[in-house]
């Protein structure tokens, strides 16, 4: 009972994701289409609850929706005019865009159709947070710190990108 | 549970939808947006196969070490725009053909 209604739960998000992505890239209203972005990604993190990753979980919704998407949300307003109230995006291309998108599409279902993938549900493996961290400074401590890096030098290269130009102090 | 390949059925119509936002919309901001759907898809892949295989925590840090790069990404990309925005007063992707030979 409790599985089936866990079931349930999941592919109603499931449905809402997809539901907010096809906003997203065929709504007219840029600012509505960023609201969408928002559902879709509280629902990627409902995803990763479900796998059991807690911690990606948090750092989904801290990022993407407290990041990315206020970031997305300033370029929308800061690009278009500010009395332009309603933020039009048109489309190009629409019947190859579609056309290729569904071959892409095709072409996955066939895969994941067509391999046999063999996977057990290895269990809910608890928290996480402990175990990701001995990891990053572990096995993974120079992606980490290639990162960190990148992280660095796209914050300098963002800012000296925006500088008007002559303003030199 | 839920098996295996529903994660990815999910993730291959959030990866397709991106594709189409990408080559379709007119507006770089909105690409932009179509970009973030193509990382989460991906993101979505390497959680959903860390927990599938026995003590594979590895695609968990990949996952996060996609979502800094996604961080990135979009910092770099939108400081582009903006500067597309004070050249040609305007965002819109086929319109912006100045570098064109």
């Amino acid at each position: 009972m409790e599985s089936m209604a866990s079931a349930a739960i999941f592919y109603g998000v499931a449905a809402l994701v997809l539901g907010s992505a096809l906003y997203v890239v065929v709504g007219r209203n840029l600012v509505h289409s960023a609201f969408a972005l928002v559902a879709a990604f509280f629902g990627v993190a409902v995803f990763y609850v479900y796998l059991g990753a807690d911690f990606l979980a948090g750092a989904q919704v801290l990022i993407y929706v407290g990041g990315i998407l206020t970031l997305l949300l300033f370029g929308v307003m800061l690009t278009n005019r500010i009395y332009n109230l309603n933020l039009r995006s048109g489309a190009i291309q629409v019947v190859p865009g579609a056309l290729s998108a569904g071959l892409v599409f095709a072409l996955l279902v066939w895969i994941i159709q067509s391999v046999d993938w063999g996977a057990m549900d290895a269990g809910d493996p608890g928290p996480t947070s402990e175990s990701i961290g001995r990891l990053l400074v572990g096995d993974y401590l120079l992606p980490f710190e290639i990162a960190s890096v990148l992280l660095l030098i796209a914050l300098m290269g963002a800012a000296m990108l925006v500088r008007r130009r002559g303003s030199r102090s | 549970m839920i098996p295996l390949e529903h994660y990815l059925y999910i993730s291959a119509a959030l990866f397709s939808l991106g594709v189409f936002g990408v080559l379709t919309r007119r507006n770089a901001v909105n690409v932009l947006m179509s970009i973030e759907l193509i990382f989460n898809s991906a993101n979505i892949n390497l959680v959903a196969f860390s927990r599938f295989v026995e003590g594979a925590l590895g695609g968990q840090v990949f996952a996060l070490l996609v979502i800094v790069i996604a961080a990135c990404e979009a910092a770099v990309a939108l400081a582009i725009v903006m500067s597309l925005y004070r050249v040609v007063k305007h965002v819109n992707l086929d319109d912006a053909a100045e570098l064109k030979g």
